[in-house]
C-alpha cells in the first residue's frame, strides 16, 4: 500500500521556484531518505509534506486521499526537527504527552504510551526534568519519543542528527537504525549526509536544485548511478572526476583524450557522441586499480587512517583525484602513482551531466541500426 | 551581617580602594539617595502630625511636641524646656503666646503663670508616630471602598490587558496575512495621539454605552494598549516559529498554541506589561475622574483628591494614604520583577 505519494508538488518563494515538480511514491513501512546539498529543497519539501508549507502546484496523498487543504494538526504526521524544538517551560514528560493530550486520549493510555517510549529510549530517568536540564543526544531522544507516543503514519525527520557530534551521531545513527527495525513505521528522512542516508534508507530520494536527480535503493545509487551529480554525491571519498573530449571509437566504447594527454578507453554507448565533445571520465577512490602504467598521477599528501590509506594526488592537466587503498600503504608526497584505465572501473558523464550508459548486453536491432548510422 | 559588611566593601579585582570603588559607591550611593530618599521621607512625613509637617525648617523624622494635662486648661499643653536667668532649666508647659514673650505655667504648679521671653524656650520633642494619619481617613471617610473599587478596577484591567494585547501581538508576530505591517502602524500610530485629545470622543462612546458612573466604564477604554502590543509582539518575535510547527505537528489548535505555548514562553514579557498596567491602572486619575461621580465608585486616586480644598489641603491624610496606595505597585513590582530579568524561551533547542 502506498502511505505517501506527490505528484507534480512544486514550491516558488514569490518569483524564486525551490522545487520543480515532484513526483514520488512511498511504500507502507518504507524508510525513504532525502538527500542532496543545502539548498536543494528536500526541507521545504518535507515541509509540504507535514503541511507546514502549502506547495504551489501539484498533489499531495496520504494512504489515498487528498490531503492538500488538510492542516498539519490534522494530518496524523509527526515531526523531528533539526532544533528538537522541545517545548522549553514542559518537562520531559508533559514534552512527550502534549500530542496525544491534544487528540483526547485517555490519561491512563497517555501513561501507557509515554511510558513506553520512553523505555525503548532510555530516557525513563529524565522524565521529571525539563529539556534545558539535557544533553544534546537527550533532548535528541526526547524529541524522537515526541513523535514516537504520537504512533503516526508517517514520521518525518528532519536533519535530526546534525546538532551532534561526530560519536554521537554515529551512536544515534546506529539506535535509529535499530528503532525502526522495532517499530517498523513508514519515515522520511532528510539529511545532506550521504553516510546517513546510505545507512539508513530502503531507498534514496537524491535531490538537486530542487529535482529529483534519482531513486533507488543505496547500493544502486552507489554502483549505478544516473548522473554526475549522483555519483559525486553519494560516497566517500567522492568520486573522482578527469575532464576530457570524446572520441567515439565503435563497438569497443569510447576514448576520452584527457587534457594531460592520456587516453583513457570506456566501456560504454558512443551513441549520439560527436568526435571532440567534452565529457568527463570519473572513478571511485576506492575502485582505483594502480599499476606501472597508465594514467599519470603525481602524490600530494598522504592520509593514514590504519585501514585504508588515502592518497590525495593530482594529474598532468593539475586534476586533483583521491585513490584509497586498502590497508598501510607506505608513499609519500611527490612519489608517482599510475592509475591502470582498464582495471579501474570508469564512468562517463555527458555535458549535461547525465550519464553515459554501457550498450545493453543484447543489442535490439533498432538500437544497432542506429549505432551504425552515427 | 557578615554578608552585608562584605557585600557593602566588596571591590574590584584584588585588595586596596581602586579610586574607581570609591567613584562606584559614590555613584551608588548618589542615586540611592536620589531614588530611595523621597520615599523614605514620603513615609516619614506620613507619621507627622499637621503642626509638625507645617514646621519649619522640616525635619526628617515624625518629631512631636510632647503634651501635658494641665489643670485649669480643657486642652493639652505642649511641654518646653525654659533656660532661666540663672542658668537653671524648667520644664514648663506653655499657655498661649503673645509677641515674643510667652505665657508659660507650671504643670506641677498650675496657679502661677510665668512670662518667658520665646528664644529662651525650646520644645520638648519626642518621636511619636501619628498612626491616626492612616486609621482616620479608613473610619471618617470611606477608603475601604475606594481601595477596593482601585483593586478591582487594576486587577481585571490588567487581566484583561494581558489577554486581549498578547493575542494581538500573537497573530502580529507569529501569523502571515496581508496588511500585518499596516495593522501594526495603525496601532502604534494611537501611542502619538494623547488622551486629552480622545478624551471627547471617548467620552462620547462610553456614554452612549451607558457605561458612565460604572467601574467598567474605567477599565474597557483603557485595556488595549499599543505599548503593550508592541512590546508583546517583540517578545514573542524571538519564540522559535519551530515550537509552534511542533505544536501543529503535535495536533495542537491554534487556541492550544497560544495557551499552552507562546503565554507560558512570553512570561517574562507578560510580567513587564503586568506592571506596567498595574501602574497605569492605580495611578490613573484623569479619565476615572471623567467616568466617576459617585463617591461610592471613586477609586483610590480621586478619593486622594477630596483631601485637597480650595483652602485647605490635608497634608497627613494626603501623605498618609500616597504611602497606602504606593504599597500595591511596590508589592507587585517585587514579586514580578524575576520574571523581567530571564527569557527561557529558547532553552529548549540544541
Amino acid at each position: 500500500m502506498t502511505a505517501l505519494s506527490l505528484r507534480g508538488v512544486s514550491k516558488a518563494f514569490g518569483p524564486v521556484k525551490v522545487i520543480h515538480g515532484i513526483d514520488l511514491d512511498v511504500a507502507d513501512g518504507e524508510f525513504v531518505v532525502f538527500v542532496g546539498p543545502s539548498g536543494c529543497g528536500k526541507s521545504t519539501l518535507l515541509r509540504i509534506i507535514a503541511g507546514l508549507e502549502q506547495p504551489s502546484a501539484g498533489e499531495i496523498r496520504l494512504g489515498g486521499a487528498v490531503v492538500n487543504d488538510v492542516p498539519a494538526a490534522d494530518r496524523g504526521l509527526a515531526m523531528v526537527f533539526q532544533s528538537y524544538a522541545l517545548y522549553p517551560h514542559m518537562s520531559v514528560r508533559q514534552n512527550l504527552a502534549f500530542g496525544l493530550e491534544n487528540s483526547r486520549t485517555p490519561r491512563e493510555d497517555i501513561e501507557a504510551r509515554v511510558g513506553e517510549a520512553a523505555r525503548m529510549l532510555r530516557i525513563e530517568e529524565l522524565l521529571k526534568r525539563k529539556p534545558r536540564q539535557l544533553s544534546g543526544g537527550q533532548r535528541q531522544r526526547v524529541a524522537i519519543g515526541r513523535a514516537l507516543v504520537r504512533r503516526p503514519g508517517i514520521f518525518l525527520l528532519d536533519e535530526p542528527l546534525s546538532n551532534l557530534d561526530a560519536e554521537l551521531r554515529v551512536a544515534m545513527r546506529a539506535e535509529l537504525a535499530g528503532l525502526r527495525q522495532r517499530i517498523g513505521g513508514t519515515m522520511i528522512y532528510v539529511t545532506h549526509d550521504q553516510t546517513e542516508a546510505m545507512t539508513l534508507a530502503d531507498r534514496i530520494v537524491v535531490l538537486n536544485a530542487g529535482r529529483i536527480e534519482q531513486i533507488g535503493a543505496p547500493l544502486d545509487l552507489f554502483n549505478d548511478p544516473s548522473s554526475r551529480f549522483v555519483a559525486g554525491f553519494i560516497g566517500s571519498p567522492r568520486m573522482n572526476f578527469l575532464e576530457g573530449q570524446a572520441t567515439p571509437a565503435g563497438l569497443d566504447g569510447v576514448d576520452v583524450t584527457l587534457a594531460g594527454g592520456t587516453v583513457l578507453r570506456v566501456p560504454v554507448s558512443a551513441e549520439g557522441l560527436a568526435t571532440g565533445e567534452p565529457v568527463s571520465v570519473g572513478f571511485r577512490p576506492q575502485q582505483a586499480v594502480l599499476s606501472d602504467a597508465g594514467l599519470p598521477l603525481e602524490v600530494l599528501h598522504v592520509e593514514q587512517l590504519g585501514s585504508e590509506t588515502l592518497i590525495h594526488c593530482r594529474t598532468g592537466a593539475n586534476e586533483n583525484a583521491v585513490i584509497a587503498q586498502y590497508g598501510q600503504i607506505p608513499i609519500r608526497p611527490g612519489e608517482r602513482l599510475h592509475l591502470d584505465p582498464v582495471r579501474t572501473p570508469l564512468l562517463l558523464f555527458g555535458t549535461d551531466g547525465r550519464r553515459i550508459l554501457a550498450r545493453p548486453a543484447v543489442d535490439r536491432p533498432a538500437e544497432s541500426g542506429r549505432m551504425e548510422e552515427a | 551581617m557578615n554578608g552585608v559588611g562584605a557585600f557593602l566593601t566588596r571591590r574590584r579585582g584584588g585588595r586596596g580602594w581602586h579610586f574607581t570603588d570609591v567613584l562606584a559607591f559614590a555613584w551608588l550611593a548618589a542615586g540611592l539617595f536620589l531614588m530611595f530618599g523621597p520615599a523614605v521621607w514620603l513615609t516619614l512625613s506620613s507619621f507627622k502630625t499637621p503642626a509638625a509637617l507645617v514646621e519649619f525648617p522640616p525635619t526628617l523624622l515624625p518629631l512631636d511636641t510632647r503634651t501635658a494635662t494641665v489643670e485649669g486648661h480643657d486642652k493639652p499643653l505642649p511641654l518646653y524646656a525654659v533656660t532661666a536667668e540663672d542658668g537653671g532649666e524648667r520644664v514648663l508647659a506653655q499657655v498661649r503666646r503673645i509677641g515674643t514673650v510667652a505665657q508659660m505655667v507650671d504643670p506641677q504648679a498650675p496657679g502661677e503663670i510665668v512670662k518667658v521671653p520665646i528664644d529662651q524656650r525650646a520644645p520638648l520633642r519626642e518621636m511619636r508616630f501619628a498612626t491616626e494619619n492612616y486609621r482616620e481617613p479608613f473610619q471618617q471617610f470611606d477608603f475601604l471602598t475606594f481601595l477596593r473599587n482601585s483593586v478591582f478596577v487594576t486587577v481585571v484591567a490588567t487581566i484583561i490587558t494581558l489577554l486581549v494585547n498578547s493575542m494581538a501581538a500573537f497573530a502580529l508576530s507569529k501569523y502571515q496575512f496581508r496588511g500585518r505591517g499596516a495593522v501594526l502602524a495603525i496601532i502604534l500610530a494611537t501611542l502619538m495621539v494623547p488622551l486629552s485629545v480622545i478624551m471627547v470622543p471617548l467620552y462620547v462612546v462610553v456614554n452612549q454605552l451607558n457605561l458612565m458612573n460604572t467601574l467598567w466604564g474605567v477599565i474597557l477604554p483603557t485595556v488595549a494598549t499599543p505599548t503593550g502590543v508592541f512590546l508583546l509582539r517583540q517578545y514573542m518575535l524571538t519564540i522559535p516559529d519551530e515550537l509552534i510547527e511542533a505544536a501543529r505537528m503535535d495536533h495542537a489548535s491554534e487556541w492550544k498554541i497560544y495557551w499552552r505555548i507562546i503565554l507560558p514562553l512570553s512570561l517574562p514579557a507578560l510580567a513587564v506589561l503586568a506592571i506596567f498596567s498595574v501602574m497605569w491602572r492605580w495611578n490613573d486619575f484623569l479619565w476615572p475622574l471623567i467616568v466617576l461621580s459617585r463617591k461610592e465608585l471613586y477609586t483610590l486616586q480621586i478619593g486622594l483628591s477630596a483631601f485637597s480644598g480650595e483652602l485647605n489641603v490635608q497634608w497627613h491624610y494626603v501623605l498618609a494614604m500616597t504611602v497606602v496606595s504606593m504599597i500595591p505597585v511596590v508589592v507587585i513590582f517585587a514579586f514580578l520583577q524575576r520574571f523581567i530579568t530571564s527569557g527561557i524561551a529558547t532553552t529548549g533547542f540544541k
